[in-house]
Parts: C-alpha cells; sequence; structure tokens
C-alpha cells in the first residue's frame, strides 16, 4: 500500500488501469465457465462489441486527449479496419486453418490498412485546427463511408478482382466474394472471440501508455498545450501531431477487425458519424487523456442502452438524459465545487492538479 | 437547358442549406458552440406544421407561423436547460451536451410521433411551375419561393444585425463577451435571441425541405442538419453571408455532381470539394483568418 502510494501519480493509474481490465476480464471468464448461464444472453451477446469500442475509445482518447485535435470521422477508420480484415480473413479461410492465427493476421491487417489511410489523411488534416479540423475527419468519415459502400471485391483462382459503384465483376467457379458494396460483408464464420478481445485492449493500452510517457509523448503533449512554445523549442508538432493519429488509426483499424469478425453480416453505414459521435462520447464522459474513464466509460455506455431494454422505447430518451445531466453534473462550476468539497474531506489531501486536456 | 435546371435546382436546395446554415453560424459567433441539436430542431418544426396543417386543417401560414414559434420557444429552453450551465465549460462539454440533446429531440419525436414516414403537404402544389424557353425550362413555384424566402431572410437579417439594437448587440458579444457585459448589454438575454432567431429560421428551413421531399421521418434534419453545418465552415463560420454563399455552393455541388457523376458518390464528392476549400483558405471562403499572437 506504501509502495503504492509512493509512485507516481502517471504510474499509478497504469497500474490501475491494467488491474482494472484484467480483473474484469477474469471475473467475467469465471463467471462464463461456473455460473449457469454465464454473464446472461445480453452482456454475452455484447463481450467482444464492448472489448472493440474500448480500444476505439483508447484510440480516440490518444488523438483528442493527448494529442488535442478533435476527430469526428474515428468510425471511418473502424470501417476501413473491418472490411479489410474481414475481406483478408475470409481470402485466407482456405489457407490458413488455424482460426486466432487468421484472426490475429486479419487484425495486423486492418491495423495496416487503417495506418496507411491515417497517414495519407493527417497529412491534409493536421494542418488545420480547431473546428476546421474537425469539419474535416468528418468529412473524411462520410467520404470513406460512401466509398466503401460501393465497392466490389472478390477472389477466385485467377486473383483478386475489384469493381467500383456497379457489380461488374464475373467470376470463377469455387470464387469468394469478399465485399458486396452496399451489401456489405458476409462472414461465414465469425472466428473474433472475447479473449482475442481482451488481448487486444491489453495491446492498445501497452502502446498507448508506452507512447505517453516516451519522449514522443511527451513533445506530443507539448504540442498540444502551446503549440507556438513547442515549436519555439523544437519540436516538429505536425510530425508528432501525425505520429499520435496514425497510431490511433492503427488502434481503430484493429478493433474494427474484431469487431467485423464478431458479425455475421455488417455494412459501411453501420460506421458513420453517429458512430464517431459515440466513441466521442465514450472519451469525453471518461475524461480527456483518462485512460481508465475511456475504458469504464466504453463498457458501461455500450451496456447501458441494452439494461435499459426493460424501459423498451423510453430507453434511448433515458441514454439521452442521463448523458446530458451527466455532462452538466460533471462541468459546471457550482457542482463540480460541491463534489470536490466532499472529495477533500475523505482525502483529507488537497486534489493534486489534474492533467492538462484541452477543452 | 438540363445544366440550368440542375443550377436552379442547387441554388433552391442552397437556400434551404443556407437558412440552416444560418442558425450553425450565429450561434457559433456568439456562443463558440457547435449547436449540433440544430438539424433536429428543423425536424420539430416540420412535425409542427404538418400535424398543423394536415390534422386540423390550419392554413399553411398559420401553420408556418405555429411551427417558428414553437421552435423558437424550443430552442430557448434548450439554451436554457442544457447549454446555459454549460457557459464556463469547455467547448467539448457543450458539443456533447449539443449531441445528448440531439438524442433526446429525435427519441421524443419517434415517441410521440412514431418513426413511420409522413407524408407532408406541400407549401404549394408541386405540380405549379412556368415553363420558359417554349417549355423546355421549367421551374417549379416552390422553387421560386425557396428561393425568395432566403433572399427575404438575408436581407432581413442584415438590416436586424447592422441598425438595430439587439442586433448590435449581438454583434459586440460575439466580438468580446466580458466588453459586451462592462457597456451595460444583457450576455445571457443576447445569446438566448440568438437562439431564438436560429430556431425560427430552422422551422423555415424545415417546412422548405419537407416540401421539397415530401417525407417526413424522426431523422429528417440530421443529414441536412451535418450538411448545412459544413455549408457554414464552407463560408467562414461565424459570418452570416458566408453561410449564404457556403449554403448555395453546397447545394449547387451537390445537385451538380449528383447530375453528372454518380448519385452515390453525391456526399462524397460535397465533402471532398469542402475539404479542398478548406485547404486553400483554413478559415473558410469569407472567414477572418486569425493572426496567431505569442
Amino acid at each position: 500500500m506504501k509502495k503504492l502510494r509512493q509512485m507516481k501519480r502517471s504510474t499509478r493509474s497504469r497500474v490501475f488501469t491494467y488491474a482494472l481490465v484484467i480483473v474484469a476480464f477474469v471475473v467475467i471468464q469465471l463467471l462464463r465457465t461456473f455460473k449457469d448461464g454465464g454473464v446472461g444472453s445480453v452482456l454475452e451477446g455484447q463481450l467482444i462489441p464492448i472489448c472493440a469500442y474500448i480500444v476505439m475509445a483508447l484510440a480516440l482518447n490518444l488523438v483528442v486527449g493527448i494529442s488535442g485535435e478533435l476527430s469526428l470521422g474515428h468510425a471511418g477508420f473502424m470501417s476501413i479496419g473491418a472490411f479489410a480484415g474481414s475481406a483478408f480473413a475470409i481470402a485466407l479461410q482456405g489457407s490458413v486453418t488455424l482460426s486466432p492465427l487468421r484472426l490475429a493476421l486479419a487484425m495486423v491487417f486492418g491495423a495496416i490498412v487503417a495506418a496507411v489511410l491515417g497517414f495519407l489523411i493527417s497529412v491534409p488534416v493536421l494542418r488545420l485546427n480547431g473546428d476546421y479540423l474537425a469539419i474535416v475527419t468528418l468529412a473524411f468519415g462520410e467520404i470513406i463511408k460512401s466509398i466503401v459502400t460501393n465497392i466490389y471485391l472478390a477472389v477466385d483462382g485467377r486473383g483478386l478482382h475489384f469493381s467500383f459503384l456497379n457489380d461488374t465483376i464475373e467470376l470463377a467457379d469455387g470464387g469468394v466474394e469478399l465485399i458486396k458494396g452496399p451489401m456489405g460483408v458476409m462472414n461465414t464464420q465469425r472466428i473474433s472471440s472475447f479473449v482475442a478481445g481482451f488481448v487486444l485492449v491489453l495491446i492498445a493500452l501497452t502502446v498507448i501508455f508506452n507512447l505517453v510517457n516516451s519522449r514522443t509523448g511527451r513533445a506530443i503533449m507539448a504540442a498540444r498545450d502551446n503549440r507556438i512554445a513547442a515549436e519555439s523549442v523544437g519540436i516538429s508538432v505536425t510530425k508528432y501531431k501525425m505520429i499520435a493519429f496514425v497510431v490511433s488509426a492503427a488502434l481503430a483499424g484493429a478493433a474494427g477487425t474484431l469487431y467485423g469478425l464478431s458479425q455475421t453480416t455488417f455494412v459501411a453505414t453501420k460506421f458513420d458519424f453517429n458512430t464517431s459521435i459515440l466513441i466521442l462520447v465514450f472519451v469525453v464522459l471518461g475524461g480527456l487523456g483518462n485512460m481508465w474513464g475511456s475504458v469504464i466509460a466504453a463498457a458501461a455506455l455500450t451496456i447501458l442502452p441494452e439494461a435499459l431494454r426493460q424501459f423498451s422505447e423510453l430507453r434511448m430518451l433515458v441514454y439521452a438524459i442521463v448523458l446530458i445531466l451527466v455532462m452538466i453534473a460533471t462541468n459546471n462550476p457550482t457542482i463540480r465545487g460541491f463534489f470536490g468539497r466532499i472529495g477533500d474531506k475523505f482525502r483529507r489531501r488537497a486534489p493534486e492538479e489534474k492533467g492538462g486536456a484541452v477543452q | 437547358m438540363v445544366f440550368l435546371n440542375y443550377l436552379i435546382n442547387g441554388i433552391s436546395l442552397g437556400s434551404i442549406y443556407a437558412i440552416i446554415a444560418l442558425g450553425y453560424t450565429m450561434v457559433y459567433g456568439i456562443a463558440k458552440m457547435l449547436n449540433f441539436a440544430h438539424g433536429d430542431v428543423i425536424m420539430v418544426g416540420s412535425y409542427i406544421c404538418f400535424f398543423a396543417v394536415s390534422t386540423y386543417q390550419l392554413p399553411t401560414v398559420v401553420g408556418i407561423l405555429l411551427a417558428m414559434a414553437v421552435c423558437t420557444v424550443l430552442g430557448v429552453v434548450i439554451e436554457g436547460l442544457a447549454y446555459k450551465p454549460l457557459r464556463q465549460a469547455g467547448s467539448l462539454a457543450v458539443l456533447i451536451t449539443a449531441i445528448g440533446v440531439s438524442y433526446f429531440l429525435q427519441n421524443a419525436a419517434q415517441r410521440l410521433w412514431s418513426s413511420n414516414p409522413k407524408i407532408f403537404p406541400p407549401i404549394v402544389p408541386r405540380e405549379w411551375s412556368i415553363s420558359l424557353f417554349n417549355g423546355q425550362l421549367s421551374i417549379s413555384v416552390l422553387t421560386i419561393i425557396t428561393i425568395a424566402v432566403c433572399i427575404v431572410i438575408m436581407l432581413a437579417l442584415t438590416f436586424f444585425t447592422g441598425k438595430t439594437k439587439m442586433g448590435k448587440a449581438m454583434r459586440a458579444c460575439s466580438e468580446d463577451k466580458a466588453a459586451a457585459q462592462l457597456m451595460g448589454i444583457n450576455v445571457n438575454r443576447t445569446i438566448s435571441m440568438t437562439f431564438a432567431i436560429g430556431s425560427a429560421l430552422a422551422a423555415i428551413a424545415g417546412v422548405l425541405l419537407c416540401s421539397a421531399y415530401q417525407t417526413l421521418v424522426p431523422t429528417t434534419g440530421s443529414m441536412p442538419g451535418i450538411k448545412a453545418f459544413t455549408a457554414a465552415v464552407f463560408g467562414g463560420i461565424g459570418s452570416i453571408p458566408g453561410a449564404l454563399l457556403g449554403g448555395l455552393l453546397l447545394g449547387v455541388i451537390e445537385i451538380l455532381a449528383g447530375g453528372y457523376i454518380s448519385t452515390q458518390l453525391q456526399n462524397a464528392i460535397v465533402f471532398a470539394v469542402l475539404i479542398v476549400v478548406l485547404l486553400v483558405k483554413p478559415a473558410g471562403l469569407l472567414g477572418k483568418a486569425v493572426r496567431e499572437k505569442v
């Protein structure tokens, strides 16, 4: 306990985050193995999406919280990852029979494709700042959605076939359609598993924590806190923002693959502006730059609409009201001051200054 | 002739975007927030007008006035309940709250009025049209009305912000809130007023939009909302002539892209043009470039 108290604040938060994820995983796995009915059918079906959304929230937190740029198009990277990864997995079905290996390969592929795209997008995007940057990421998200909706991709003995807008592919016998335009992807095998999701969350946490606590991470945060000051001490702001953006895109791509391969079928319109906003809600509710906050917010808000099923039609209304009230309660100076005083009584120590985050 | 036809349709659609964009741009200019619920205020206005005209058989003009009244009240209530407590908070918190309000309005509409599409009665019959060039070009009366309404609103708003006391207070607040307050301007009331005007305009835009596209569902407002927001940024957010220019350009580009290139890629092309414009002029077409100071 004493050792825990002597740790640096950032280290303590890191240990806590890992512990949180691992304990949650062990508890859920124990319940699934030993208890009749496991964790309940509702939660059971949500386990993999929860992992995917946690990784998405962590990835977006890297951009919004650590790098300080608002992105409204992160679902686009998830979409790219889901489509590229699923197509890759279906194409490999014959050659790689071990499904966890195939899943891992697909995730790596999805992450690479998303990272390349993230790099290409970040070149124009990072020339702008503030709300203009946000609207451009929104635009890219919509463009990705429109383009992916019109891609047709298939593979057969003669190789890979691709067509755009209209399905003009003539397949040879034994050919497989990978992406079917507006019909999306049809997975014959759902190879994603909760364990794989857990591993991906751990990988995402490791990547982000190591990045943040490195020379690069400090440069990214310096560029966030004061662009001009950072530039004047020789930090290439664009380069470091780009690193954060590309790493985030890669993680989002892997999360997309995980999500895509957990569904029998999905379409490009699933990953629209609303999904981007949903992930942003996780990040803001969890706290900017706060990784364990993102984990909890993503998990809680993915389960909440399901848990509110008993209110049936009212559930999204309740969700909206909860969202507004939480935002007001956590951001209004009067209410915040009230809770702050209560907190101080318990802690006796003056609250440490919070890690700076963009407003 | 085909081109001219597309152009006129584009200007008509652009006029609607411009009216919606005015709401975004005024609120942004004064409260520095992206009011994502604006698109849903449009939807509420359309429903009010729909029920007034179809169910209660009221005249169209009364329906529109009623929609404007309800939207004005709605805008002020939303501002007072959801945004006012967050005046001192960061812009992201306000953004998420606005998204919450947007979800709330959409789901409330779904609960109250069901998600079955309603057939919206147009303000003038759709068949009414004017033929030009021996019938080669026909322009519907609805299109003309839409464009005329947009022009009238622009002129009225220019007069309002330039000449009236309230309009001047608004401009003062958007320049510098603290200084405006020291000059005796009631900042809170000015912001409420901005929301009221923006929401009343949203009601008009909603009626015009639904007259052109016929169907009305609880999510009617979201895509035009995003597009109009894009239009506001396109023209330079915070600038009223910019909103008009951005809206018109966006509408024309959208219709031309759909007509000549591909309807499937219509939206992608609109957003691609936006990106190119922002790269060349990072503050939008008519936006003021703010120089960074150390």
